[in-house]
């Protein structure tokens, strides 16, 4: 080729490519006109509640009939859309289960009938050393500062790695579309999609406008919950009046959830 | 040129295939911008109209990482109005009219977000 | 040289569109997975990895594998693999493609997979997973691409290939121990929970890659009458028999460490795995005895030099091998790390048909992508004379 017709070609393509460039680079520095005229300030709300360290301390004691029980369980799961799914693909985020299933590190046949017979509730420990954190790729689930053990349904992958690092079996999957499955939609909070995991988020969104979770405002003050860091917080108080317990203590993940049986 | 019957024809059926876009879009009707029916209740959104046409997707991304990720659930505009950061709280409590106001643009312009997989939307105009 | 596998005889065009239809069958069931979710498959709150999960487990050994042929020729320098070690190369890369497959199709939301890349996190062992299989992929394809190329016209190799190829001695132990450490590294899973989960794996590994190597070269030697040569037979298959001493030695270990220290946390997966639950005997009981008797067959028919070395036999006692191998870190090894269940309860897993069918357009696919690579290496060696 012509060497002049070359050289125009090569000055022609560089001179195209750098007019784009200005374009791109904006977008990637975020500086695009309108986006950086008008931006708002992400805050707190006013009456958002605040911890170093939320906690929950559930008395067993206190639970005394089935009501009792389904009682937070259906606060919890009708106000979050959990679904309701017949057999293994099932999803929950709050229930119960015997004494040996909760805590099967602790289990001895001669414990009271009381102990034994009562059913316990289970939920997502939220944990000081969670293993489910550790091993997300995406940080899909991650922990707060305030101790609470996220879930970012937008990020998940679905690759189900936190359920197997789970030691207490607190995560689900959705294996389908669980829309079909929930009794009644509550539309101020979303559902979940097809191939996300979920669990319980101690409320996240009631703590953020000032109220407490779900489950502790439905239990009559059989659930509380407060902040372990807070001395006078009503979950120190229970703790220090009575001897309590946390699941599979022996796995190091430092549970959130403490048990008074 | 050598095979010059099937090289020019060729070229000449490539840029037909290749400006398709152009001049199928001048033979046909113009777009119009769809009626969009516009909410009852409030006048102003969280920001100016030209900002959220433009951006809307932008700032739903933004408050989807703020409140989930770093728990700020209070966003404060750029004329200092405090607006809960929620989807289906704030933004469709006002634009409650989904087929008549968010579809209607989605759809001529074959955009299809997945938010309502999982977000909950509104039922209609109140 | 891919022009190479344009062209070949009416079997060979069979083959392929045989192994197309089945990839078409498994590709159209993972529509349905798509569209309706993870649903279809067996897997259950309790037991959230099953099929996919256990056949990318095997088949990254069956990668890692071709070590066992790298290390002593280039290494070593051991001549008489050096015929091979072509194919054994580009098995690694079928495998190492069919194991991204399966990760695939068990995730949940599959578009959003670069979200590993976009967010790295550093912590997490899949994350490196992630990274340690796409550069084996390239490694491999980079070493055997320019070696075979130098074969064919007939000059050494360029020296930074040596490089890539010490790269990918120490780059094949590492996908292993990574993937190892996926299940090593759990606090719940007690049938998981061992230091010696990725010596085993390795060990595993190492005597069924070459296994399955070793069979699939007889497979070929008969189709085409490429002969890799008796020594690099025997040699390899010394390999594979001490390996699966190892692996069994290891196994063995695993047994004695639970049985005797008499901890329930150690020792539920494992009477799961060979006797039921409360008396009741479930399909995996059956499974694991073939491979436990397996097992020891091959090795019967491995450790004499006399029966080894008999190429009659030999195929048997890999199949055997291979089978054996396949169950214990395949499903054997998922059911166990997810039965009992947190709970201790027991939630009983087997793969759907769908499942299955996906898995099996994923061997399909694998043994697609072996043919073309084979048959690219085989018509290089019979245009450079190496053959």
């Amino acid at each position: 080729m012509n060497n002049s017709r070359r050289r125009f070609l090569k000055i022609a393509s560089l001179s195209v490519f750098g007019l784009g460039a200005k374009g791109v680079l904006d977008v990637a520095a975020g500086t695009t006109p309108d986006a950086a005229a008008l931006t708002g300030k992400y805050e707190d709300g006013a009456t958002a509640l605040k911890a170093k360290r939320w906690a929950m301390v559930i008395d067993m004691r206190k639970f005394t009939s089935p009501e009792d029980y389904s009682r937070v369980i259906e606060a919890c799961h009708s106000i979050h859309n959990v679904p309701s799914i017949e057999g293994n693909q099932e999803i929950k985020w709050l229930w119960t289960d015997t004494y040996e299933a909760t805590f099967p590190d602790d289990m001895n046949p001669h414990l009271s009938q009381e102990v034994l017979e009562r059913r316990y509730l289970l939920l997502c420990n939220h944990c000081e050393n969670p293993p489910c954190v550790r091993v997300c790729p995406t940080k899909a689930t991650f922990k707060r500062a305030d101790g609470i053990v996220v879930m970012d349904y937008h990020r998940c992958i679905g690759c189900r790695f936190c359920m197997a690092g789970c030691p207490y079996g607190a995560r689900s999957f959705n294996f389908g579309d669980p829309q079909p499955h929930i009794k009644a939609i509550n539309p101020k909070f979303p559902a979940r999609t097809r191939g996300v995991v979920e669990k319980c988020t101690f409320c996240s969104e009631r703590l953020a406008v000032g109220q407490l979770p779900a489950c502790v405002e439905a239990s009559n003050g059989a659930i509380l919950f407060g902040d372990l860091d807070d001395p006078n917080s009503p979950v120190r108080k229970a703790l220090n009046e009575n001897y309590s317990i946390r699941r599979k203590p022996s796995v190091g993940t430092q549970p959130g959830v403490y048990y008074i049986v | 040129m050598y095979n010059g019957k099937y090289i020019i024809p060729g070229i000449v059926i490539f840029v037909g295939l290749f400006t398709f876009p152009f001049w199928s879009n001048l033979l046909t009707p113009k777009y119009e911008r769809p009626q969009i029916a516009l909410p009852a209740g409030e006048k102003e959104c969280i920001e100016p109209v030209g900002y959220m046409r433009a951006e809307h997707m932008h700032i739903l991304n933004l408050w989807r990482d703020e409140a989930l990720r770093e728990g700020k659930r209070l966003y404060v505009a750029s004329n200092g109005k405090q607006w809960e950061i929620s989807l289906q709280n704030t933004c469709m409590k006002c634009h409650a009219n989904k087929a008549d106001f968010c579809d209607k643009c989605h759809n001529s312009n074959s955009v299809s977000p997945y938010c309502w997989d999982c977000h909950v939307a509104p039922r209609g105009n109140q | 040289m891919v022009e190479k596998l344009l062209k070949g005889s009416p079997a060979y065009y069979i083959w392929l569109l045989f192994l197309g239809s089945v990839v078409g069958l498994g590709g159209f069931t993972y529509l349905f997975q798509l569209k309706y979710g993870l649903a279809i498959t067996g897997m259950s709150r309790d037991v959230s990895w099953g099929l996919y999960i256990s056949q990318f487990t095997y088949l990254v050994g069956v990668a890692a594998s071709a070590v066992m042929l790298v290390l002593p020729a280039y290494f070593h320098h051991y001549k008489q693999f050096k015929k091979m070690i072509i194919l054994g190369e580009f098995m690694a890369i079928s495998a190492v493609l069919m194991c991204m497959l399966f990760i695939v199709v068990d995730m949940g939301q599959p578009q959003r997979m670069l979200n590993v890349i976009l967010h790295p996190t550093p912590n997490s062992v899949m994350f490196y997973d992630m990274m340690v299989l796409m550069g084996y992929l390239f490694i491999n394809l980079l070493v055997g691409w320019v070696t075979l190329e130098a074969e064919r016209h007939d000059v050494e190799p360029p020296k930074w290939i040596k490089f890539f190829i010490y790269l990918s001695v120490i780059w094949a132990f590492s996908i292993h121990t990574v993937t190892a450490f996926l299940y090593a590294g759990l606090p719940g899973r007690h049938y998981w929970l061992t230091a010696i989960m990725a010596a085993r794996f390795l060990s595993s590994a190492f005597c069924s890659g070459p296994a399955i190597l070793l069979l699939l070269v007889f497979v070929l030697r008969r189709l085409t009458g490429f002969n890799p040569g008796r020594e690099a037979v025997q040699t390899l298959t010394k390999i594979i028999t001490y390996a699966m001493c190892i692996n069994v030695f290891f196994y063995l270990l695993e047994v004695f460490t639970a049985f005797y220290s008499g901890m329930p946390g150690h020792q539920h997966p494992l009477v799961f795995l060979f006797a039921g639950h409360g008396g009741h005997s479930y399909w995996v009981n059956g499974w694991m005895w073939t491979a436990v008797v397996f097992a020891f067959l091959s090795l019967a028919l491995l450790i004499p030099p006399q029966i080894r070395d008999n190429e009659k036999v030999l195929p048997w006692a890999l199949v055997m091998l291979v089978i054996a191998s396949w169950i214990d870190k395949g499903l054997g090894l998922l059911i166990g790390g997810f039965t009992p269940n947190p709970f201790e309860g027991i939630t009983v897993y087997a793969p759907s048909v769908p499942e299955i069918l996906i898995a099996l357009g994923i061997y399909a696919f694998g043994l697609l992508v072996l043919s073309l690579l084979w048959k690219i290496a085989i018509e290089v060696k019979k245009e450079a004379g190496t053959f």
